[in-house]
Order: structure tokens, then C-alpha cells, then sequence
């Protein structure tokens, strides 16, 4: 089986987020990029599917910023066995990067059988690739899956929807398929997977090898600002246990009449 | 004028609130409501009372059941018949996951989960968190139109009062095409409680719960005032929670009435997934924990202490 997986680089979770100086994105001099979280659950499915199937290949297509490849070395690490690289700029859209990977993976070569991502992508949580670049390659997608298994012919999935309700699909080969959180457990990289990682194949390419262009572009972004701080709050101490009836009862009585949420 | 179409999933012959939220917001324009299948008169004339002109009732083969393929075929069809300049939906499960696909049918962008939008003669703009809400940036859509936009729900607000108005229902009939992703079964939730980005009270565990059995304790005040017992990632990866119900950057992002954080030190991924909150209160020992600057009320003690006795007190105010 040819499998795919789109990969993201993002900002660490744990940055601080500052808008740049002219407002069209945040400020990226000194952030620490890692793989999209949701994205190694991908990368893990897709090495489990690949064991099930001997004689397949999974393949990292990544569009963004090279001048640190954090995500991909980690993915190549996990024991993916080659990649394409897009050149682009980090803060694209939706519509743009799904074409972009589509560009990626036709340059790859060969044709897909399943392309694996993650249900949303960390920095603009715009939940939009996964069916984008399906609809763009003509293949059925189910996004947020947080259970695989083999059907036959098939594939069976679970889509997690509100309240923690599934709908089990039976979608058919080739798919696009969009991970959450809770459908497996990401491996960590090897010492010697992070040595072999190095000498794995990295084919890097720009948009305009991949047919994209400033066209393609369907959001303009303007006026990033950080959302108004809350004015401080009042803080009761109630570590002296002789204080914590009075305490709560005061913190309930604020939440109804002052607050009024209760 | 724009020529505008609403597509509002039903359920239970109620269209979502998240419908008339925008249709609220969207007053001024030219506004119809899309819905698949069935519609009462009484939910027809709530619609026309919120401003839509028309309710186009979309009916078809294999569209009894969600799929992003089915439903974005028979909208495609329709949206062309009519030539809308703006389709809008809300960013729920079914418009998350079937919006990107439908304006990619038109080569058309998308501003999804919005949390804002305005019409301004002949533009439009929307505002969108990003980076779960650490910051905020204008949109706007460029390119072939239609042009589409997910709406969060709870985030526009109801309108105060509806504009007054009546909608002409018909039915229209569409194709759903070939569906190579179809849903074979729905496993229904275990718990019967709203889910967290829906909840109007959300109590939360993070890594001082230190097991899966003290999570009890949320869920027994949850009971109390009908809330949703989340957890934060901490909690999650220690296998305290299940990730469902994890709150935060790489879980949900959530904007309650009320959001109780119970030992929680509030990690910037954290924070960002619920600041939002109307009001948050906070229950930590560490006085000096993150979670303390974005609380409207923080008490520094013992959760295993603190939570009983706010259960007990919750249950006098509901008495």
C-alpha cells in the first residue's frame, strides 16, 4: 500500500502568541516549531497500518517554512520512510496548502491508498484540509476518527461527533482519514530511528513546482490582536480548614448575585 | 443586497440555535434557510420570524443520513440553481466537516468557526480565534463566489428581538450523488450530559485528581447543577480522563457560563481552551498557579477538601 500522511509544523503549545508588527500573522523570530499534535496521530496509524501490510510505504508531504524541519525528522524518526517538502510560507490557508499537498503528492509518484492527517492543525484551527484535499482528488474523507479497522475490501472507521457520540463509516480505498486524539498512542522516535531518520529521502520542492500560485489564495488575514484581558478577579485563601465552609459559601453566593450564573 | 443561504442541520424537528444566531446577524441581507428533509410550519414560521425570505426543504435519495459527500453534492446542486452569494452554516460536527468540502466543489473559500462577522455594503468580514484563542484575526474570503463561513455556535449571541417576518416553505429536490464514506451506525454516548463545547457548566480535573476514581467527586457536584465534568491535558495523559473530555489547545475549546477548575495550574494550552469562559472559578493549593490570573473567583485550598463543600452548597441554592 502507497500511505500518505499530510504533516504540519506548528507552534509549540506552550508559546506565548504575539501578534507580528504589521497585524497579518503572529511573530515567529523565536518560536519553537513541532509536529502538529494531531498530526502524530496520523503518522502512528499510519505505521500501524503499514505493519498489518507488508510492503508498504508511508510517505510525509509537509508545505511550510524549511528552515526548520522539526516535524518531518520527527515523523522520519517514528519510522516514515520518505518525504516531500513544499516550500511555503507558514501561515496559509486552507485551500492553498490542500492544493499545495495534492501538487506534493502527485510529485511523490505514486498513486495513494490512504492519506492519513490530522483532524486540524494547531495554529488556525480551521479543521479544513482533510476534506479540501480529498474533494480536490475526488476520494471520500471522514474526519475526526478515533477508531480504524480493516473491512473486507473496506475500511471501518469512527468519527467522533458531539457529546462523544461515533458514527461508524465503512468508506472505500483510496480515502483521506483525519485523526483525533484517542485513536492510538504515539510512539516515541528511536535513538537509532533518529540516526536512520537522517539519511532518509526528503525531496523539497516550491509551490510553483506543485502548480500553486498567489491565486490560489481564498482568506486574507489582517489585524491579529490578542483577545482583552480579563480585569483581575478576587482571590479567597482556604487552606485553614476552619475557613473553607465560609469561603465556598461566600464564592456560591458571589457566582448567584453577583455574577449571576447560578 | 447579498443573496444569502443559511443551511441549518434539524434535529428532533428544531433547527439549531446556531440558525438563528446568524440569521440574526445577518438581518439587512437577502436571507434563505436551507434544511434536508422535513420542516414543522411552527419551525418555518419561527425562521421567517428571525428574517429568512424562503425555507427550501432539500429532499433526495440516501440523504436520510449525514455524509460530507451526500450532503455537499445535493447543496452544490442547489446553491447553483439559485446562485447565492454567501452560504452559510454552523461550525457544528456536520458543518465542520462537510462546509470544506462543499465550497472546494465551487473552488470557493471558507471562514470557518468564526466567531463574528459583518456586512458592510458590498464586503464582508468575520472574525476567527486562532491558536485556540490566544489571539484574533480579521478574515476576509477572496476568489469565486459563493463564499462560505462556519459560525461558532453561542458566540453571536441571539438576537434581542426576532425582526419580525414571515418565510415561504418549498420543496426542492436534489441529488446526493456517489457516497464512498456512508455511515453504517451510531453509538450513542454513554453519558447523557451536553458535551463540553455545548455546556453551560463545565467542572474540570487536572493533574492533582490523581486518579481516575477521584474524578468522582466532580461528577457527583456536576450532578448538582447539571454540568459537563471536563479535564486538562495533564489529566488526560495520565490516564485519569478519557480524551473526550479534554479541554485546552489539543482538545476542545470551550466558552461555558461557568467553567470550575479543580487543580488545575492552568498551562498556557490550557487556558487558551477555556478563557472564554463567562466566569471562571479556580480551586488550587499552589496560590501562585497560572490559573489564579484568569480566575474571577480563586480559592487556594484543597480540592479533595474544597469540592465536597461547594456540592453541599450548591445543593442548598437548588433546594
Amino acid at each position: 500500500m502507497n500511505i500518505f500522511v499530510c504533516v504540519k509544523q506548528v507552534p509549540d503549545t506552550e508559546t506565548k502568541v504575539q501578534p507580528n508588527a504589521d497585524g497579518t500573522f503572529i511573530e515567529t523570530t523565536s518560536i519553537k516549531w513541532i509536529m502538529n499534535p494531531y498530526d502524530e496521530f496520523a503518522v502512528e496509524q499510519a505505521l500501524l497500518v503499514k505493519a498489518d501490510n507488508p510492503g508498504s510505504t508511508v510517505t510525509l508531504v509537509r508545505v511550510g517554512g524549511v528552515k526548520d524541519t522539526e516535524a518531518l525528522r520527527t515523523a522520519l524518526a517514528m519510522g516514515a520512510d520518505d518525504a516531500v517538502l513544499v516550500e511555503a510560507d507558514d501561515n496559509l490557508d486552507s485551500y492553498t496548502i490542500a492544493k499545495a499537498l495534492k501538487g506534493g503528492i502527485e510529485k511523490a509518484g505514486k498513486q495513494p491508498d490512504i492519506i492519513f492527517a490530522g483532524k486540524q492543525g494547531i495554529d488556525d484551527d480551521a479543521l479544513q484540509v482533510p476534506q479540501v484535499l480529498a474533494q480536490m482528488l475526488d476520494l471520500p474523507a471522514v474526519s475526526v476518527i478515533v477508531g480504524y479497522e480493516k473491512s473486507g475490501e473496506n475500511i471501518s472507521v469512527k468519527r467522533e461527533i458531539e457529546g462523544g457520540a461515533l458514527e461508524v463509516y465503512e468508506v472505500s480505498t483510496p480515502c483521506v482519514l483525519a485523526t483525533n486524539k484517542g485513536i492510538n498512542t504515539p510512539r516515541y522516535a528511536s535513538l537509532p530511528g533518529i540516526m536512520k531518520a537522517k539519511r532518509k529521502p526528503m525531496q523539497q520542492l516550491t509551490l510553483a513546482d506543485v502548480g500553486v500560485s498567489e491565486d490560489d489564495k481564498r482568506l486574507k488575514y489582517s489585524d491579529f490582536k490578542l483577545p482583552p484581558e480579563k480585569p483581575p478577579g478576587k482571590k479567597f485563601d482556604a487552606t485553614d480548614e476552619a475557613k473553607q465552609q465560609e469561603v465556598v459559601a461566600e464564592v456560591v453566593k458571589l457566582l448567584r448575585e453577583e455574577a449571576k450564573v447560578l | 443586497m447579498a443573496k444569502v443561504l443559511v443551511f441549518s442541520e434539524v434535529s428532533k424537528d428544531k433547527v439549531k440555535p446556531v440558525t438563528l444566531e446568524i440569521l440574526g446577524k445577518a438581518a439587512g441581507q437577502d436571507v434563505d434557510v436551507a434544511v434536508f428533509g422535513d420542516l414543522s410550519d411552527e419551525q418555518v414560521k419561527v425562521l421567517g420570524d428571525y428574517g429568512a425570505k424562503k425555507v427550501h426543504k432539500l429532499k433526495g435519495d440516501n440523504l436520510d443520513k449525514y455524509s460530507a459527500e451526500g450532503y455537499s453534492n445535493a447543496l452544490k446542486g442547489f446553491i447553483e440553481s439559485q446562485g447565492y452569494d454567501y452560504v452559510f452554516s454552523g461550525a457544528t460536527a456536520i458543518g465542520k466537516d462537510m462546509m470544506p468540502r462543499l465550497a472546494t466543489q465551487f473552488d470557493a473559500g471558507l471562514a470557518s468557526d468564526v466567531v463574528n462577522f459583518i456586512f458592510e455594503g458590498d464586503n464582508f468580514s468575520a472574525t476567527r480565534p486562532l491558536f485556540a484563542g490566544k489571539c484574533l484575526a480579521k478574515v476576509e474570503i477572496q476568489g469565486p463566489k459563493p463564499h462560505f463561513v462556519s459560525v461558532r455556535p453561542n458566540a453571536l449571541g441571539m438576537p434581542e428581538t426576532p425582526a419580525g417576518g414571515s418565510a415561504e416553505a418549498a420543496d426542492a429536490s436534489v441529488e446526493a450523488g456517489n457516497i464512498r464514506a456512508a455511515i453504517k451506525e451510531i453509538i450513542a454516548s454513554a453519558s447523557e450530559k451536553a458535551d463540553l463545547t455545548e455546556a453551560n457548566i463545565i467542572i474540570s480535573g487536572g493533574r492533582a485528581m490523581k486518579n481516575s476514581e477521584n474524578f468522582s467527586i466532580l461528577h457527583e457536584c456536576a450532578e448538582v447543577i447539571g454540568a459537563t465534568v471536563g479535564a486538562s491535558r495533564a489529566a488526560v495523559d495520565s490516564g485519569y480522563a478519557s480524551p473526550d473530555m479534554q479541554v485546552g489547545q489539543t482538545g476542545k475549546t470551550v466558552s461555558p457560563s461557568l467553567y470550575i477548575a479543580c487543580g488545575i495550574s492552568g498551562a498556557i494550552q490550557h487556558l487558551a481552551g477555556m478563557r472564554t469562559s463567562k466566569v471562571i472559578v479556580a480551586i488550587n493549593t499552589d496560590p501562585d498557579a497560572p490559573i489564579f490570573t484568569k480566575a474571577d473567583y480563586g480559592i487556594v485550598g484543597d480540592l479533595f477538601k474544597i469540592v465536597p463543600i461547594l456540592t453541599e452548597e450548591l445543593k442548598k441554592i437548588q433546594n
